[in-house]
């Protein structure tokens, strides 16, 4: 059911306001989720300041620096810092993105900074995407084929290839699934923007024979219609690609091999 | 506690082979409501005031007549399905779902059937 208001051990409290740098002049306030399973305590936010002038450009830069400077407790993913990993997805400033591709001065005001929306918190910044990966794995993200595998390669034509694009360069950083309001009342059964995106890259990969299979497992009032298209996916993907159309193109190819 | 897999939690009862029918009708019908409230709307204004005889005639018109059975049954038609895609998104609880889900059917079969029943019985009645 539609949740409005938190479960109570979710409720949201003050949390510590950490000491300004001294002989600071351009200072930014980062107001950060924190959340620690092992002291049973509610959820909290911590607000911390930055030296913008001893401080890198993007969000990212300034939560490893309150890592490294401020609070070593503040616990989140990241690793490639250059928007190809898709590990330091997270809510800044009300919208799911990349912390490294997200430049500080994009936002007025204090940086707001929570997990991923509406799934479950393991610590602080880092949300479970246990569910979000099996659903990608369901959609059997690889070449299905019955002829007898080539000597050599699987050729596709230049033009096919095209077809692709705005598809393979989805990083699973799960901004899309956790943005979308659909996602987050049945996200137990419908597979989300970023499964479907992916399952539509190789239900129109040229090399692929499995067309059929995979529309048949992704024919389902929960799996694939609960998609409304409301946009929230596309206007999330810190990659700029459309998750939305992929998945009203797979709605067309179900309509196609009826009529 | 259960130890059951990602994967077959994700996988569930599987794929219920359904869903493409109701999306396409749903379209369909949205588009088809455009025409028919424009033509049902015409008549309805001529006659609406125009006392009992005019209403009579009007609808004695085969034309008109089908077009307002058309409306009505394509209105619940598509009413049924939007609110049914409302219940399946919000109500989790398999009772209420199924309860919901079942009274929905029922009352648009049951309010649409009254109205078709009034049309025909005021456009043979003339």
């Amino acid at each position: 059911m539609v949740e409005f208001n938190l479960p109570k051990n979710s409720r949201i409290v003050a949390g510590k306001t950490w000491p300004k740098p001294e002989d600071a002049k351009n200072v930014k306030a980062f107001r950060i989720y924190r959340w620690d399973p092992d002291t049973g305590d509610n959820p909290r936010v911590d607000t911390y300041f930055i030296d913008r002038d001893k401080c890198g450009p993007m969000v990212l830069d300034g939560i490893i620096k309150i890592k490294n400077e401020i609070d070593p407790t503040l616990t989140f993913r990241r690793s490639c810092r250059e928007g190809i990993c898709g590990s330091c997805a997270m809510n800044i400033d009300g919208l799911n993105t990349l912390a490294c591709t997200k430049g500080i001065d994009e936002i007025s005001g204090d940086v707001k900074i929570y997990p991923l929306p509406h799934m479950p918190v393991i610590k602080d910044l880092i949300p479970d995407l246990t569910h979000f990966y099996a659903q990608h794995a369901a959609i059997q993200p690889w070449l299905e084929t019955k002829t007898a595998t080539p000597g050599t390669e699987w050729r596709q034509s230049i033009e096919d290839r095209k077809k692709l694009d705005g598809l393979y360069e989805c990083v699973m950083c799960a901004c899309c699934s956790t943005s979308c309001p659909s996602y987050w009342w049945n996200g137990d059964r419908y597979l989300g923007p970023a499964a479907l995106l992916h399952a539509y890259r190789w239900l129109i990969d040229s090399r692929d024979e499995a067309t059929g299979e995979r529309l048949d497992a992704l024919e389902d009032p929960f799996k694939l219609y609960r998609c409304h298209t409301i946009m929230n996916c596309a206007k999330a993907c810190p990659k700029g690609l459309n998750p939305a159309k992929a998945i009203a193109e797979v709605k067309k190819m179900m309509v196609e091999r009826t009529l | 506690m259960s130890y059951q897999t990602p994967m077959s939690r994700v996988i569930g009862l599987g794929s219920a082979k359904e869903g493409v029918g109701h999306w396409w009708s749903q379209r369909v019908s949205s588009i088809a409501l455009i025409p028919l409230t424009l033509l049902a709307i015409l008549p309805l204004g001529r006659a609406i005031g125009a006392g009992r005889d005019a209403v009579l005639a009007t609808y004695a018109d085969p034309f008109n007549a089908l077009v307002m059975l058309l409306l009505i049954g394509v209105t619940f038609r598509h009413l049924q399905q939007g609110l049914q895609v409302v219940i399946e998104d919000y109500v989790h609880h398999r009772a209420w779902r199924t309860g919901l889900l079942l009274a929905n059917s029922g009352f648009c079969w049951i309010v649409g059937l009254a109205g078709a029943f009034g049309v025909a019985k005021i456009a043979l009645s003339a």
